[in-house]
């Protein structure tokens, strides 16, 4: 006890008091994580366009009309939804099966939903998909074929991916910032190679539209390849650090090599006695 | 820390009480007294405190083993590297801890580099704390000048061969052995000048939309150019862009060039978009543009960053670097960020075959200011 009342005065006690709090304050947080509220209803399965309709009707339309027409808020320009005839079965796949949509609340960002958080079943989201193609032509659910990496080149993917994707999505798929607190999602190996295939045909929420037109199929199949092969790439450094590049390679320089170095300064400079 | 507890020898400013004691560090603030001496003296060393080592043969014998082992370890990491440099094959992974899924080899090599070098470094250390002699030393300062005489013989002997050598009475050798030495620096001047490169003359302010290369020296003369894919290289009919969609673009001829392909790539990389026509402000992008289709310079204004962030709900385009933004809408003004003169536009139409060509080249040098620019 004595040893520990003459340590209290020590200079380093309180950073070490701060860190063990907050390392408790973290184990506690990890061990009894707060729930969240769960009021979806459950919707039977459907499958034709005319249950799809009522599904939209059901949780769709207090955003985007009742019939898909879209929304103001009334607020300025502001839309609570935009129209939706032609954004095609693939665009509601990919809102809805990657959880954006239904949004939880509007904002300038329409986050992905975790694993096992998406509301709707495939068949769910299929009929809606069903009605808004019914509504006006867009880009159909991609088929099993057309998302096949094994049938891509992922050279001539990785080529494309740099000029067209990686501006936003970062070199390694890692995602970054773009205006007034929107960002570009990190394609991660958890999304589905159909999901990244549909974004690119539909240009959901800020990102571009890279139809057909522009690239083709071929093209679309080939960067799915190459985001396949770089998940799969091991890093031979180690830790990859996110990805980003010189900011946080940089931050763990100057914070870990330059502490190293102080740490010997400061051992150098001290009597041996 | 022990030899600051008791005071230093030869001191003026040693008493332990009263006005001017010497104050405790962890004693917290204490209000001064006014005892501050005329001027204070050298305080001289503290007192020597010998060590474990210098007091017992034990002590010194251990010191001896550790700093052997640390030697030790450094044989062995040696060793070890040369060893795994030949063992581990390049590709191999392993899992490590802390760090993760990480190639075998350059973990290995790392860490019996860093076993082999802070060896070394850490033996001599605790060598030289532990056993070699830690008494502080002064060693005065002795003055550098040399005495007179020998500065004044210097002299001598040098102007006695100058004169000997008859170099004031031969001007004219004097003078041409300057000249010569003199004009012998500017080869290399020339060769340093010479490898900077060519002026950029007026490169800076053209594109490959002026219609071919356009290194330094080289004008090209205009021709309408037909805007391609990057990288396919295949045109693009105005059918093929709708609306929210965002074309990489360089023109066409660009990426069959054998030589100076990036420097050309770098000033005539074009961002084409298309918007509601109805939504598009300025009557000058509309003119410059088809129906809606609008093509920008990607090449930010304020340091020449690829602006390439293109956000098809607001269109907004964001530089990467340094977070300007350019609003689509209004011409591409500045709206945000370090960035002070819009994005030039690339005036474009269609040609017979539907596909989008250039009319004109960029009216206005591309990218950040440069000298003459004169902006």
């Amino acid at each position: 006890m004595n040893a520990l009342a003459a340590r209290r005065r020590h200079p380093a006690a309180i950073a070490v008091l701060l860190v063990l709090g907050l390392f408790l304050t973290g184990a506690v947080y990890a061990a009894v994580p707060p729930t969240r509220a769960d009021a979806t209803t459950k919707a039977l399965p459907a499958q034709t366009a005319e249950e799809g309709r009522a599904l939209f009707r059901a949780n769709c339309a207090s955003c985007h009309g009742l019939n898909a027409e879209g929304r103001p808020t009334g607020n300025g320009d502001n839309i609570a939804g935009p129209a939706l005839a032609g954004v095609g079965a693939a665009s509601v796949d990919f809102q809805m099966g990657t959880g954006r949509m239904p949004m939880a609340a509007p904002g300038v960002q329409a986050p992905a939903a975790g694993a096992g958080e998406v509301k709707f079943s495939d068949a769910d989201i299929e009929a809606i998909g069903a009605y808004i193609a019914s509504l006006a032509p867009g880009p159909a659910v991609p088929s099993d074929e057309a998302v096949d990496p094994t049938k891509g080149d992922a050279a001539a993917g990785g080529e494309l991916f740099r000029v067209n994707c990686a501006m936003c999505h970062n070199f390694a798929g890692a995602g970054g910032a773009l205006t007034r607190g929107k960002y570009a999602p990190a394609i991660s190996s958890t999304i589905s190679d159909k999901h990244i295939y549909e974004a690119m045909e539909t240009g959901p929420q800020s990102m571009p539209v890279f139809g057909d037109n522009n690239l083709t199929p071929e093209s679309t199949r080939d960067i799915v390849a190459f985001l396949d092969t770089i998940d799969a790439a091991e890093s031979p450094g180690g830790m990859t650090l996110g990805s980003l590049g010189p900011v946080t390679e940089g931050l763990f320089a100057w914070v870990f090599g330059l502490g190293l170095l102080v740490g010997c300064a400061v051992w150098l400079g001290s009597k041996a006695a | 820390m022990n030899e600051h507890d008791t005071p230093a020898t030869g001191s003026e400013v040693t008493p332990t009480s009263g006005p001017g004691a010497p104050v405790r560090l962890d004693q917290g603030h204490v209000v001064g007294e006014g005892g501050v001496p005329e001027r204070f003296t050298n305080p001289g060393l503290p007192p020597h405190t010998p060590r474990m080592a210098d007091l017992g043969e034990d002590a010194a014998k251990r010191a001896e083993k550790q700093v052997a082992t640390l030697f030790g370890i450094s044989m062995l990491g040696t060793v070890l590297f040369i060893v795994l440099y030949f063992a581990i094959d390049v590709e191999q992974t392993v899992f490590i801890p802390g760090i993760g899924l990480t190639s075998a080899s350059n973990f290995a090599l790392g860490v019996t580099l860093a076993m082999g070098m802070l060896g070394i470094g850490f033996g001599a250390v605790h060598w030289a704390k532990t056993l070699m002699p830690d008494e502080e030393i002064v060693e005065s300062r002795h003055p550098m000048r040399s005495s007179q005489e020998a500065r004044e013989g210097f002299v001598g002997t040098l102007s006695e061969g100058g004169s000997d050598a008859q170099l004031g009475r031969r001007p004219l050798i004097k003078y041409t052995l300057g000249g010569a030495l003199g004009l012998f620096a500017v080869p290399l001047v020339v060769q340093v000048a010479g490898s900077l490169g060519p002026m950029p003359q007026k490169s800076l302010s053209l594109t490959f939309w002026n219609g071919g290369p356009s290194g330094p020296g080289e004008e090209p003369e205009f021709v309408p150019l037909r805007l391609v894919r990057d990288p396919e290289n295949t045109p693009i009919k105005a059918s093929d862009v709708t609306i929210g969609s965002v074309f990489h673009v360089l023109p066409e001829g660009l990426l069959d060039l054998e030589v100076h392909r990036l420097e050309e790539k770098a000033k005539a990389a074009v961002l084409l978009m298309r918007l509601d026509p109805d939504i598009i402000e300025s009557q000058k992008e509309l003119d410059w543009g088809y129906q809606g289709i609008v093509a920008y310079s990607k090449i930010c204004t304020h340091v020449g960053c690829p602006v390439g962030l293109y956000e098809q709900q607001t269109h907004h385009l964001l530089c990467p670097c340094h977070q300007s933004t350019f609003d689509v809408t209004q011409d591409c003004k500045v709206i945000f960020g370090p960035a002070k003169r819009p994005l030039p536009q690339l005036a474009i139409t269609v040609d017979d075959e539907g596909y989008l060509v250039s009319t004109q080249p960029f009216r206005e040098a591309i990218g950040p200011s440069f000298w003459e620019r004169g902006l």
